[in-house]
């Protein structure tokens, strides 16, 4: 039961501004996923829920009390560390035991709640082992553990699998899903640089940029609705192809002339007559490019560099002009021998997005 | 592969051999204190102790007792053994030599008959046991024998017992001991605390506090002596054993803080911050996760501390009273033993040797503390 509401949140280390005018809304039994850039603050924002950062700027209330100036522990959240930070002189048992012991809950409450938690987690075997004892997964989890026991309103992860090797990653990604998804009530923040992580974790993914929010919303509509070019850019690998050009012809569907020549791009988003001349960057997803024997094209470039990965081959293209990021297409399944050839290439009018100025042309 | 980690480097045995170099370097002066503190006096004084377990030869002198005598076919005979005599102490040993003047003392195998100058013989046998004959009555004093013998080693614990009971170096010993331990528990007690604060704690002034600390690590404690002997005198302390622990509190701290601190400062941020979410007060994370992690810092300090406490002689000499139920062992040491008995080895080799035992004891009791690795686990 804890909806989270952030209202005009800023921080400020001395005169250098990381966070500006946050506004967010979450709900109870939401799973929000903080992304974005290194160094955008994200990290820093879920410690100011937390409380381990003091909040410069703005209020942040948890069920409508302020909770600025109160201490982490009375703010019913749990944190998971990155580093997982277990207290390495405690057994796994006491590591878990610790909050509670310290609210001064009875023993039986404590062993109650400790043998739940390790039941959930099965981490019953290792309850009396020293976390060096513990593999990297088994400390992930105790630390997990170690929030589950408090029964918080808010948990709070901070990139907590970014120590794990690759397939631990996958497996404890999907333990914490259903842990999400066990505990309805539980309101959880996460923080990742992982796009993965976002996309299927969360139920709402809040892009952070330049000290603020670019864009909040479901996995699926920032993949398919960005707000921005730099939210278009960071959802989704390999990153959104921008080609420059120009409104050609306004209206339910719109026609973009291509800066580099290939004609006309038709892109199924509503412009106004006044549109017309407008300077845009045609943005269209690696996986939406396919080649086309069509006079009209969105790009047209000779394939550099061949990527088989088996499901799907990734092209990279040549610059099309001086200092610009590199063309990629994906296209699914095995393509051989396509390495020095130049190609065409088009893309559905439904899966061509625009933006002037940086901004799509759909949020104007 | 040279240089490739986890290869042994070829030099590894260089490394050994001056670990090793070192060691015995060390050792040696020990060892020689050791065994020294069990020897007998007369035996420090002839022969090195790397020669203790290897029997000593001196020379002695004695007198033939003339009242012995006895009258044996017209003359004058007195028998006996050597080492019974008065100037000669402990078991029976070898005569190698024996003599009858000073010049000479073993110029004489033993079981040789030798001339007297006033006539008559002398004889001594390898076991000790002596014949002098002489044709006419010893009167009052029989001749000097002179010998040289071989005595086996001897060891005992009899230096220990006159160091430790009959020369008041127990009570030193006590005094030492009453002196050092709260000298080194207060400053540990009060430099924890101060450098949980200081590391973790945001207040205003921190950093010029932690710059003060630094400053005074370089201050020489010389410069306090006689400031604060007359403070004490006018707070009423005076020379006391409460004013000893006052000082050597007050020398110790900017080390202990500042050791502490930095030890503290390096403990990882994440720790912290999780207990102070799992609810922990600054006070539940000094006791429960700060102070049972900062352990190898505690017990390096404690070491050096005690060590210092211990081996000091002029901070205890300035703020003890000079009186004898007062002094520690080192002023006993300083003023007893090397005023009065500068030659007597033995006594002094025990004393030395009492006094540094217990920080031996005191080292490797805490040694297994400064173990690496008690953060494994914690975080990645």
């Amino acid at each position: 039961m804890a909806e989270l509401k952030l209202s005009g949140i800023g921080k400020s280390f001395g005169p250098v501004e990381v966070l500006k005018d946050i506004d967010l809304h979450i709900d109870t039994g939401e799973f929000i996923v903080f992304v974005g850039p290194s160094g955008c603050g994200k990290s820093t924002l879920l410690r100011m829920i937390a409380g381990l950062e003091r909040i410069t700027a703005g209020t942040l209330e948890i069920d409508g009390v302020r909770m600025n100036d109160v201490p982490p522990a009375s703010r019913g959240i749990a944190m998971v560390f990155q580093s997982y930070a277990l207290y390495p002189h405690m057994s796994v048992r006491d590591n878990m035991a610790f909050s509670l012991k310290i609210a001064g809950k009875s023993r039986a409450e404590i062993d109650a709640a400790v043998a739940r938690a390790a039941q959930t987690l099965q981490l019953d075997p290792y309850l009396d082992r020293l976390p060096k004892a513990l593999s990297g997964g088994q400390r992930q989890r105790v630390a997990i553990g170690r929030a589950i026991v408090r029964d918080p309103k808010v948990y709070l992860f901070d990139e907590p699998l970014s120590n794990l090797d690759a397939a631990l990653r996958v497996a404890t990604r999907i333990e914490i899903a259903q842990l999400a998804e066990a505990m309805p009530d539980s309101t959880m923040i996460y923080v990742t640089h992982d796009q993965v992580e976002a996309m299927t974790l969360a139920d709402r993914i809040v892009v952070l940029a330049d000290k603020g929010i670019a864009q909040a919303g479901p996995p699926l509509e920032l993949y398919e609705k960005p707000r921005s070019e730099f939210v278009a850019r960071f959802i989704g690998s390999p990153a959104m192809n921008l080609l420059p050009g120009e409104v050609a012809e306004t209206g339910e569907v719109t026609q973009v002339r291509m800066a580099a020549g290939g004609g006309l791009v038709a892109a199924n988003i509503p412009t106004r007559p006044g549109d017309k001349g407008m300077a845009v960057n045609v943005g269209i997803r690696p996986e939406d490019l396919r080649p086309t024997d069509g006079a009209a094209h969105a790009f047209a470039g000779q394939v550099e560099i061949v990527e088989a990965l088996g499901e799907v081959t990734q092209l990279h293209f040549a610059p099309h002009a001086d200092g610009a990021d590199p063309v990629v297409a994906k296209l699914p399944g095995i393509h051989t021998g396509l390495r020095g050839q130049t190609l065409r290439m088009a893309a559905d009018p439904g899966r061509v997005h625009l933006f002037a100025g940086g901004v799509s042309l759909l949020y104007r | 592969m040279q240089g490739v980690a986890g290869h042994k480097s070829r030099l590894t045995w260089a490394v050994n051999l001056t670990v090793l170099a070192l060691v015995v370097l060390w050792l040696i002066p020990t060892a020689g204190l050791l065994v020294s503190s069990f020897r007998d006096r007369d035996q420090i004084s002839a022969t090195g102790w790397w020669q203790a377990p290897f029997a000593v030869e001196q020379t002695y002198r004695m007198r033939a007792d003339a009242g012995a005598a006895v009258q044996e076919g017209g003359q004058y005979v007195i028998v006996g053994n050597v080492f019974d005599s008065d100037g000669y102490a402990g078991a029976a040993g070898r005569v190698t030599g024996f003599g009858i003047t000073g010049r000479d003392p073993a110029g004489f195998a033993p079981g040789a008959v030798a001339d007297l100058r006033r006539g008559g013989t002398v004889s001594v046998q390898p076991d000790g046991a002596f014949r002098v004959t002489a044709p006419e009555d010893f009167g009052r004093r029989g001749p000097n024998i002179y010998f040289q013998a071989a005595t086996p080693p001897r060891f005992s614990l009899d230096n220990y017992a006159r160091v430790l009971g009959a020369d008041a170096m127990g009570q030193a010993f006590i005094n030492t001991l009453t002196v050092t331990i709260p000298a080194t528990v207060i400053p540990i007690l009060i430099a924890a605390f101060a450098a949980y604060a200081l590391a973790w704690m945001e207040f205003p002034g921190r950093g010029l506090l932690i710059a003060a600390v630094v400053g005074l690590l370089v201050v020489p404690l010389q410069l306090a002596l006689v400031p604060l002997l007359k403070l004490h005198q006018t707070v009423g302390i005076g020379q006391s054993f409460v004013g000893i622990w006052m000082a050597h509190t007050g020398f110790g701290l900017p080390l202990a803080v500042y050791l502490l601190r930095n030890y503290m400062a390096g403990l990882p941020r994440d720790i912290i911050e999780c207990a102070k979410v799992d609810g922990a007060t600054d006070f539940q994370v000094f006791t429960r996760i700060v102070l049972p992690l900062s352990f190898p810092a505690l017990a390096s300090f404690a070491i050096f501390q005690f060590l210092w406490v211990w081996n000091d002689l002029l901070v205890a000499k300035v703020f003890l009273p000079s009186s004898d139920e007062a002094k520690v062992m080192t002023v006993k040491i300083a003023d007893d033993l090397l005023g009065s008995r500068g030659g007597d080895w033995g006594i002094l080799a025990a004393a030395a040797f009492t006094s540094i035992a217990v920080p031996l004891l005191v080292f490797f009791t805490l040694q297994r503390y400064l173990v690496r690795g008690l953060l494994a686990g914690s975080v990645k």
